[in-house]
C-alpha cells in the first residue's frame, strides 16, 4: 500500500493561478486503485506546516502552475533544497521537503512535481482556454499516474516536454 | 510629502542601485537607491504594487459575497480580509452588537491568525538574521542554519504556525477559503470535540510562545546598541484599542500618539476615520501615502502593527504578556521603544497574547451557543477596521439599493507603514551604502529593515520559478552599468554585459 499526499495550491481569482485547485477538484473523485490511499491538501501557497502534511506518507505530489514549464505541463521528481524560499512566505516544493527533514528528523518521502503551464495571473481574471487544455491533459496524466502508483514507476513517467496527449 | 533624503536636488546627476524583488517580503517590491559619482546616498525609495484591481474585483457583487471575496486577495492574510470586511457588512446590515458567541468566534479566528502569521514571521524570515548578523552568507542566514544552532527551534516554528491554522480551520470549518463570519455574525459555533481538540495544545502553544518572547529578548539584549540604532527614527503611532485601553486586535476605536506619548487622538469610531486619516499620492509610487490630519500631510506619517500596538496600549488583558510589555517598555529605560528591529520583540509579545488569548476563550461556554446572527436597519455604507498582524486595516464599502458594491476603499497595514518603511531604507542607506560598493551583505541590511514591518505586498499570484532578487546599477542616462542577479536557488550571477 501507498500512503500518496497531493499538494495542489494556487489562488482561484488569480486567472491560471487557479490551476491548482482546478486540478485538485478533478483529481479529488478519481479513486485510487486499492490498497492505496490518497490524501488531498490545497492552499493559497505552500508554507512551512504543510511539511506536518508529509508525516506518514510513502509519496508526495506537487501540483502548481508555472509560467516557466513547457505546455501543456511537466512532471519530474523533486529533492530536498534549501533555496531561498526557504525562509519566503511562499516555499517551494524542495523547500518543503528540506523543512520536514530539518523539523522531523527524518528523510522526506520521495516527491514529484507537475507544473502545468500558466500564462495569466491578473486578479479578477478567468482561466485562459488554452490553459484549461493544459489541465485537462495534466489531469489525463495524473488519471494514468494513479494506475501505478510508487516512486520507481513515476520515475519512468518523468517528462520535461511532453507530447500532447 | 517631502523629505531629506527622499529627493536629491540633481537626480540627472545620480545613479541608481535597484533592488528587485525584496526577498522574503511577500509580493514584488523594489528598492531604488540614487547614487551620486561617489556613491553617496541621495535618493532612497521603496516601490511597492498595491492592491490594483480590487475595487473592479468587488465591484457589482452583493455585499454578502464580499467576506468570502476578499480572502482571495491575499495569500498571506485571508482571515484579516475576511474579518474586515465581515465588520464592514455588519454595519450594512444594522448589525450593531452581535451576539457573545459570534463577537467570540471571531475573536478565536483571530488569534489564530495572528498566532499563525506571527509564528511564520519570526521563525522563518527574522530569527535567520538576527541570530547570524546580516552580514552573514545567505546560506547561514535561513532556518537550516537556525535548526542547527537551536535544535528543536525550527519544529516549534513549524507546529505553533500549524497551531494557529488548525484554530482557523476548526473555527472557519476549512482549512482555507472557509467562511465563519457573515454580515451579522457567524455561521457555525465551535462543538464540544472541536473545543477539547484545541485544547489539547494549547499550553504548549502558550509555553512555546512565552520561550519566543524569551529568545529575542535575549537576542535584542545581547547587541543592544546596534538593534536599537538600526535604522533608528522616531514617529507617531495608529491602533485600535478597547475602552479601557487595552490592546485588542479585533475592535475598538482608533487611538494616535506622537513619538512622545502625547494623544492626538482617542477612541475614535472607526466608521469616521477619514475625518482623522488622508491619503495622497507620489508620482513614484503606486502605494498612497496615509497622513493623520491633525498634524499634516508633512509631519503626519505614523506607524501601526506590533510595536505601535505595544506603545499605544495601557495594558494587555492576559497576564503572560503583559509582564513582557512591562519588560519592553522598561527595556534600557525605554530605548528600544522605537526602534525599527523592536517590531521582532513586540511581536512575539503579541504571539504569547494570541495564544493566552485563546486559551482563555476556549474556556468559555459562550462558544458553544447557538446564538449566532443578528440583524437591524440596513445601511449603505459600511465600515470594518480590525488590527490585523501587521497593523490596521480599514474596510470600506458603500452598496446601492439593488444590494450590490458600488465603491470600496481599502486601507492595509503596508500603506499605513508605507512611509515609515521609506524611511527605515533612508535611514539604514545613510547609514551603511554611503561611500561602499553595494554589496549582498549591505543590501540585506536594507532588506532587513523593511523586514522588520513585515510587509504584505499584492502577495496572492505565485508560480513555480519566480523569485529572482535582481540589483542593478542605472547611470544618469538610463543605461544599467551593472547587473546583480539572486535567483531563487541562491545562485548568485553578474549576466553578461550583452544579456543586459
Amino acid at each position: 500500500m501507498t500512503r500518496l499526499v497531493v499538494f495542489a495550491w494556487g489562488n482561484p481569482s488569480r486567472g491560471d493561478d487557479a490551476l491548482g485547485p482546478e486540478f485538485l477538484q478533478r483529481a479529488e473523485v478519481m479513486a485510487p486503485p486499492a490498497p492505496h490511499d490518497v490524501e488531498f491538501v490545497t492552499d493559497f501557497q505552500l508554507q512551512p506546516e504543510h511539511c506536518t502534511d508529509l508525516a506518514g506518507r510513502d509519496l508526495a505530489l506537487f501540483v502548481d502552475a508555472s509560467r516557466e514549464a513547457p505546455a501543456p505541463f511537466a512532471f519530474g521528481a523533486v529533492a530536498p533544497a534549501r533555496d531561498r524560499t526557504f525562509t519566503s512566505h511562499a516555499m517551494s516544493p524542495g523547500a518543503l521537503l528540506a523543512a520536514y527533514g530539518e523539523a522531523f528528523g527524518q528523510p522526506p518521502p520521495p516527491a514529484f512535481v507537475l507544473a502545468i503551464r500558466g500564462e495569466r495571473f491578473e486578479l479578477g481574471a478567468p482561466m485562459g482556454a488554452t490553459t484549461r487544455e493544459h489541465l485537462r491533459q495534466a489531469v489525463a496524466f495524473y488519471e494514468r499516474l494513479l494506475a501505478d502508483i510508487g516512486a520507481e514507476a513515476w520515475r519512468s513517467a518523468v517528462r520535461t516536454n511532453p507530447d500532447p496527449a | 510629502m517631502t523629505r531629506a533624503g527622499e529627493t536629491a536636488a540633481h537626480p540627472e546627476n545620480l545613479r541608481r542601485v535597484v533592488i528587485d524583488p525584496v526577498s522574503r517580503v511577500e509580493g514584488h517590491g523594489k528598492v531604488t537607491l540614487l547614487l551620486d559619482a561617489d556613491n553617496r546616498v541621495r535618493q532612497a525609495r521603496l516601490h511597492i504594487v498595491e492592491f490594483r484591481g480590487f475595487e473592479k474585483f468587488v465591484q457589482g457583487r452583493p455585499y454578502w459575497e464580499v467576506p468570502v471575496l476578499v480572502q482571495r486577495l491575499c495569500g498571506i492574510c485571508p482571515v484579516s480580509h475576511h474579518l474586515a470586511a465581515s465588520k464592514a457588512m455588519d454595519m450594512i446590515v444594522g448589525a450593531t452588537e452581535l451576539t457573545p458567541t459570534a463577537d467570540k468566534m471571531r475573536r478565536l479566528l483571530h488569534f489564530g491568525q495572528i498566532l499563525q502569521s506571527h509564528a511564520l514571521h519570526f521563525f522563518y524570515l527574522a530569527a535567520p538574521d538576527l541570530l547570524f548578523g546580516f552580514d552573514a552568507a545567505v546560506a547561514k542566514r535561513n532556518i537550516v542554519a537556525v535548526a542547527a544552532a537551536h535544535p528543536g527551534l525550527a519544529k516549534q516554528g513549524v507546529l505553533l504556525r500549524k497551531y494557529g491554522q488548525e484554530v482557523i480551520r476548526v473555527t472557519s470549518g476549512k482549512r482555507v477559503h472557509g467562511s465563519c463570519a457573515i454580515p451579522g455574525g457567524v455561521n457555525k459555533h465551535l462543538s464540544a470535540e472541536e473545543r477539547d481538540y484545541l485544547l489539547a495544545d494549547v499550553d504548549r502553544a502558550v509555553l512555546w510562545s512565552h520561550e519566543a518572547v524569551a529568545l529575542i529578548k535575549r537576542m535584542y539584549g545581547e547587541r543592544k546598541d546596534f538593534h536599537n540604532g538600526f535604522g533608528y527614527f522616531r514617529s507617531a503611532y495608529l491602533g485600535l484599542v478597547r475602552g479601557d485601553g487595552a490592546l485588542d486586535f479585533y475592535h475598538g476605536g482608533l487611538r494616535a500618539r506622537t513619538a512622545d506619548g502625547d494623544t492626538i487622538f482617542d477612541h475614535v469610531d472607526y466608521a469616521t476615520y477619514w475625518d482623522h486619516i488622508f491619503e495622497v499620492t507620489r508620482t513614484w509610487s503606486y502605494m498612497k501615502f496615509p497622513y493623520l490630519r491633525a498634524l499634516g500631510p508633512e509631519a503626519g506619517w505614523y506607524r501601526v502593527g506590533p510595536l505601535a500596538r505595544i506603545n499605544n496600549c495601557a495594558f494587555i488583558p492576559t497576564p503572560l504578556a503583559d509582564a513582557e510589555r512591562v519588560a519592553f517598555r522598561e527595556f534600557d529605560h525605554g530605548s528600544a521603544t522605537h526602534a525599527n528591529l523592536a517590531y521582532h520583540w513586540t511581536r512575539m509579545i503579541e504571539m504569547l497574547h494570541a495564544a493566552e488569548g485563546i486559551r482563555d476563550l476556549l474556556a468559555d461556554p459562550d462558544l458553544l451557543g447557538n446564538d449566532l446572527v443578528v440583524t437591524g436597519t440596513r445601511a449603505l455604507r459600511g465600515v470594518g477596521v480590525i488590527e490585523a498582524p501587521r497593523g490596521t486595516l480599514i474596510h470600506h464599502y458603500r452598496i446601492n439599493e439593488d444590494e450590490q458594491i458600488v465603491r470600496a476603499n481599502l486601507i492595509v497595514s503596508t500603506t499605513h507603514n508605507n512611509e515609515a518603511m521609506n524611511e527605515a531604507v533612508r535611514q539604514v542607506a545613510m547609514q551603511y551604502l554611503d561611500g561602499n560598493e553595494v554589496t549582498e551583505p549591505l543590501l540585506n541590511h536594507i532588506e532587513v529593515a523593511i523586514r522588520a514591518y513585515d510587509p504584505c505586498l499584492s502577495c496572492a499570484t505565485h508560480a513555480l520559478g519566480q523569485m529572482p532578487l535582481e540589483v542593478e546599477l542605472v547611470d544618469a542616462a538610463g543605461r544599467r552599468v551593472d547587473v546583480l542577479r539572486r535567483d531563487s536557488d541562491g545562485t548568485v550571477s553578474h549576466p553578461a554585459a550583452h544579456d543586459r
